[in-house]
């Protein structure tokens, strides 16, 4: 993969896994080569300490990109439902850092660190006292009642989605890839 | 006239208010009266804003026997009542005086009335709903503005021109467009006064009444474009004329929103230095708006616009400048002025209605312009609708669409426009105002009436409110980073990018330099959430404490009851617990009677509900300072109280205890054991939010309490290093014990060891008085009798082996042997926290955050203030290690005792 997507056998199954249009494929893809600089993958330069991927290629760069697309609403509940879980999930990954599908508290915290650290004047005690006043209450969202010994490690997937209940993110996970003309070429 | 309509509402109010003055009048010079007057009447001199006084009155007067009746109010919105009302009082003026006396005129409509609810609006716009629609609320405001002004217009005129508009009404062309212009701008007083309680989901609200604050610029220019041609007359009307109307659109609202950020700038910026003038800082909001508005009226730009703006964009900068007091005055002025001001306006509105010398009826006038607003309105929406689902990504259904046309509400902008036109230039002017009349009255009752029931009935969907979690927020923030980053992957610089530009372009500059520095160093939105839900906790747990105490009709005991009650349980200790297996805390805290846990709950209650005794009081008297009281003072313990809460219920969490429902209720393990003994009453509460309603939850409490008081100790403790604490510890007790006898709250906290035991922690005051055996620590175990000894290492073994929170251990194990502790807990990453402490592990970043906290709200001067309160209590904190300290005041309980 990588090479120039002309073949459009192979545009047609990008098409069909990632539901874009030929276009917006297209337009990608360009977009694509500009970042890696003409090579078939895009390169991982910061070295980051696990599991992170080496270097992506097009099509996984399509297939980020189309958690990203708008949910057409017309395709019935079930699928909205549906891809509504699959964008979760998403971001799900995104905190949960070394994917054993919790997001324990030390993770949650480096992402509330992460989102203060442009704040200089928030000390890292008062982002950690943030995401553990937030892991406490995820903890009384998700689990109403605990056993004794029970211990409530981290944020399941299934938690996750009770805790985005409300939010409507198939109305805002979405990154406008019509009218992708306006591209910005300077870098 | 006025002298004729008053005696009917003025005079009993008026003699009332004479009656006083006398006293004052002989001072008063004048031309000496024949005799001295006891009485004089001077109605004149304060007629003016007598009557202003007396309408306001009414209209609040109405408004509070409006809503005497529930089920009214939800079935017709206010903004009915109040012009039915207005009719009503118009009518009866109209019959006394035989002339309509008052009405609404449009000089102080625009100048008095508008503003404060345009300024609310603004002010207290969502403003990330407003900018994440700008778009749609664009379109609408713009498009659908002059679709509906040159259809209805051109519309009307195709009426007259065929024949159904009754000759006499004398109208060109541009006399209708003029009409159009006035009569199609959807009206924000109205459509706020009903889409308020008809609560659509936020996108629809936002989109109509973003609209309607919108398209002001639009009216304002239409309304004054063609006011300018009617005048010069239609002949003389050229073709620069018609490029200057359409410039003059862009000059009227982006100058318009201009002035309103400018003054938004200087009002954030001054509101930088108030620090010691924080008095005015409420004064200054309204004064510098308002100048905003006359600033743009005087220019002839579009004030609404302007208004608007300087709130939407000072709200953040002011927010966090002004103190918190100033806040709330702020918020409720504000409301005040705008429902007063909104309140009068439809009350006039009614009134205006009844002077038939106004107006001239044609019914095909009215009925054709009833019917084109209403059809181009639906028209218009549908068609931009349809192009801007286009483009949106989230479509707006057909459904929101009915909404929106339904919810073009006329009001009073259009009435005081056309009372505005010169009846020498507009010869029709008469039938124009008829037929506002009519489309004001009709959308606002009928459509109003219905807007309700319709709502339901389509079942649209409603806005959900529900509580602002931090989770959501967290997630929101991350999520909208992420956004940005994918559209600065894909290249394309859409909405997030540029939102995530200005966002940091205004932590970089422009909260820098709007931004009192105090304010800016905290500033963050999430920590905003966090400390929100922490007040909110707060306070809820207050309301609760004051619920539980009112309902479970506790008495309060009397100080030797007591003390006997006290001494009965270690009586009861002493012989009941010879059996010495189930010797542990539990036990002995269950084995009292219900009178004696009572008390218990009682004194909990109190320490949790009241605060500490202040014993230095400022009277200061100043009318230009308010000192901070002891209420603010009191939320803030509340709110250090309750953080603490919440972290130590979190931290049990890690700690290996069950979470029930409710946040603060994490010590169920304890419990269990407790009620496995205690008898059957003692459940566990029924589940309540943040309720205490039984003992344990209790416990909770206090505990933290006592915690936060060796955080606030480490805090505190860089101040004032100096006091020795044994003295002080000593006389705070001593003093405590003869001052407040009866209910002193809290002592023990002062003297009792980091991690208190459970049965301290439900009656503090054994430990202060007279039973140290309750009290288990290894010194203690040193004074309970020998017999039981076995007792208390086996209780204490077992508590050691189970996985239990620090409360229900030993203090000595917390204590000497923190690392234990953290090996107990094998769930616990190890390298959560680098310090050796990490078992009990929250006080440094509680200290900290409690800390910055009080750095955001507090001033310097009352946290001196504060500072000997709070650290008095806490010298025993102040060093976990030092064992001598713990003794020192072992021994002076001793002495004491």
């Amino acid at each position: 993969m990588g090479a120039a997507p002309s073949a459009s056998a192979e545009v047609r199954e990008l098409e069909g896994k990632t539901g874009f249009s030929s276009e917006q494929i297209e337009q990608l893809h360009r977009r694509f080569k500009q970042l890696s600089g003409d090579q078939p993958t895009i390169r991982n330069l910061r070295k980051g300490p696990r599991g992170l991927a080496e270097e992506i290629n097009f099509e996984d760069f399509l297939t980020i990109m189309s958690y990203f697309r708008p949910i057409d609403v017309t395709m019935g509940e079930e699928h909205v439902t549906q891809s509504r879980k699959e964008k979760l999930r998403f971001l799900f990954h995104m905190y949960d850092s070394d994917s054993d599908g919790r997001i324990t508290l030390e993770e949650y915290r480096n992402v509330v660190e992460e989102l203060l650290s442009g704040n200089p004047h928030i000390e890292k005690e008062s982002a950690r006292s943030i995401a553990d006043g937030a892991m406490m209450e995820a903890a009384s969202v998700c689990v109403g009642q605990m056993e004794p010994d029970q211990v409530y490690d981290g944020i399941t997937f299934e938690d996750f989605l009770k805790i985005w209940q409300g939010i409507d993110i198939e109305t805002k996970m979405h990154v406008r890839f019509l009218n992708m003309e306006t591209i910005a070429l300077c870098h | 006239m006025l002298r004729a309509a008053l005696p009917l509402l003025g005079l009993p109010l008026a003699g009332a208010g004479a009656a006083e003055e006398p006293s004052q009048e002989p001072g008063s010079p004048g031309e000496p009266p024949p005799g001295l007057a006891l009485f004089r009447w001077q109605w004149h001199e304060v007629e003016a804003p007598y009557l202003v006084a007396l309408w306001i009155l009414v209209a609040s007067l109405a408004k509070i026997v409006f809503h005497l009746s529930r089920k009214v109010t939800s079935v017709v919105p206010e903004s009915c009542l109040l012009i039915l009302l207005g009719l009503v009082l118009g009518g009866i003026v109209l019959a006394v005086a035989k002339k309509a006396e008052y009405q609404l005129e449009p000089g102080t409509f625009f100048l008095f009335l508008l503003p404060p609810i345009v300024l609310d609006s603004g002010y207290f716009m969502p403003s990330r709903l407003f900018f994440d629609n700008l778009g749609a609320i664009l379109t609408y405001a713009v498009v659908g503005t002059l679709w509906n002004a040159f259809t209805t217009g051109a519309a009307l005129w195709g009426l007259q021109q065929a024949g159904l508009v009754a000759p006499r009404v004398q109208a060109g062309l541009l006399d209708f467009l003029l009409f159009g212009s006035l009569i199609s701008a959807v009206d924000p007083v109205a459509v706020l006064a009903v889409f308020e309680e008809v609560h659509v989901n936020e996108t629809l609200f936002i989109i109509v009444f973003g609209e309607s604050l919108l398209n002001d610029a639009v009216t304002v220019v239409l309304y004054k474009v063609c006011n300018s041609f009617v005048e010069m007359g239609p002949a003389n009307v050229q073709a620069t004329d018609y490029l200057k109307g359409v410039a003059s659109l862009f000059v009227v609202s982006l100058g318009g929103a201009a002035v309103g950020l400018v003054f938004a700038f200087l009002l954030a910026l001054t509101t930088r230095f108030t620090k010691r003038v924080r008095i005015i800082e409420p004064l200054l909001v309204f004064l510098l708006a308002y100048a905003a508005y006359l600033t743009a009226e005087m220019a002839s730009l579009s004030a609404i616009l302007a208004v608007t703006m300087c709130g939407l964009g000072c709200k953040k900068y002011v927010e966090a400048n002004i103190s918190h007091k100033s806040r709330t005055a702020v918020k409720y002025t504000m409301k005040t002025l705008a429902s007063c001001a909104e309140t009068v306006i439809f009350m006039l509105l009614g009134i205006s209605a009844v002077d038939s010398s106004k107006w001239a009826w044609d019914s095909g006038l009215v009925l054709g312009t009833l019917f084109f607003i209403l059809f181009f309105r639906a028209l218009g929406v549908v068609l931009q609708t349809w192009m801007l689902n286009q483009f949106r990504l989230v479509p707006l259904d057909k459904i929101d669409q009915v909404v929106m046309s339904y919810g073009g509400l006329r009001g009073a902008v259009a009435f005081a426009l056309v009372i505005l036109l010169d009846r020498t230039k507009v010869p029709a002017k008469d039938y124009f105002v008829a037929t506002t009349i009519v489309v004001v009255f009709f959308t606002v009752i009928v459509q109003g009436l219905t807007i309700k029931p319709l709502v339901k009935w389509l079942k649209v969907k409603r806005s959900e409110h529900h509580k602002p979690t931090l989770n959501q927020e967290l997630h929101e923030h991350t999520f909208d980073h992420i956004l940005a980053a994918v559209e600065d992957v894909v290249g394309h610089h859409g909405y997030h990018y540029w939102r995530d530009r200005w966002e940091q372009f205004d932590k970089k500059y422009l909260s820098q330099l709007l931004m009192r520095r105090s304010a800016y160093r905290i500033r963050d939105q999430i920590w905003d959430v966090y400390y929100r839900l922490n007040i909110r906790d707060a306070i809820s747990f207050v309301d609760q404490g004051g619920h539980v105490l009112s309902s479970a009709g506790l008495t309060l005991p009397s100080m030797p009851s007591r003390n006997s009650m006290a001494e009965t349980s270690v009586t009861n200790l002493l012989r009941e617990s010879g059996s010495g297996a189930c010797l542990d805390l539990q036990v002995i805290d269950t084995v009292r009677s219900g009178r004696d846990r009572e008390d218990a709950v009682m004194h909990h209650l109190l320490c949790g509900g009241l605060y500490k005794p202040r014993r230095r009081y400022k009277a200061s008297c100043s009318r230009h300072f308010i000192s901070e009281d002891a209420q603010e003072r009191q939320d803030k313990e509340i709110f250090q109280q309750n953080m603490k809460r919440r972290l130590e219920s979190f931290k049990s969490t890690k700690h290996n205890i069950c979470l029930t429902k409710s946040k603060p209720r994490p010590r169920k393990a304890g419990r269990k054991k407790k009620d496995g003994v205690a008898n059957a009453e003692f459940t566990n509460g029924k589940p309540r939010d943040l309720g205490f309603p039984d003992t344990a939850a209790v416990i909770l409490t206090v505990e933290s309490e006592d915690e936060e008081e060796s955080d606030s100790s480490e805090t505190e403790k860089e101040d004032d290093e100096g006091i020795i604490f044994v003295a002080r510890a000593t006389s705070e007790v001593l003093q405590e014990g003869k001052v407040s006898g009866s209910l002193e709250v809290c002592p023990s906290p002062r003297i009792i060891p980091p991690s208190p035991t459970c049965a301290e922690k439900e009656l503090p005051w054994k430990s202060g008085q007279a039973d140290l055996a309750v009290y288990v620590s290894s010194e203690t175990t040193k004074i309970v009798p020998v017999d039981m000894q076995t007792g208390w290492n086996q209780s204490i073994s077992s508590l050691e082996s189970l996985a239990s929170p620090p409360c229900t251990q030993p203090p000595t194990l917390t204590r000497l042997l923190p690392h234990p502790l953290g090996a107990e807990e094998p769930q616990a990453p190890p390298d959560l926290s680098p310090d050796p402490r990490t078992s009990f592990a929250f006080p440094p970043s509680l200290a900290k955050a409690g800390r910055s906290r009080s750095e955001s709200s507090a001033d310097i001067s009352q946290r001196q203030e504060l500072q000997p309160l709070m650290g008095h209590k806490d010298h025993t904190h102040l060093s976990p290690g030092t064992a001598n300290s713990h003794w020192c005041i072992q021994f002076n309980r001793g002495g004491r005792l």
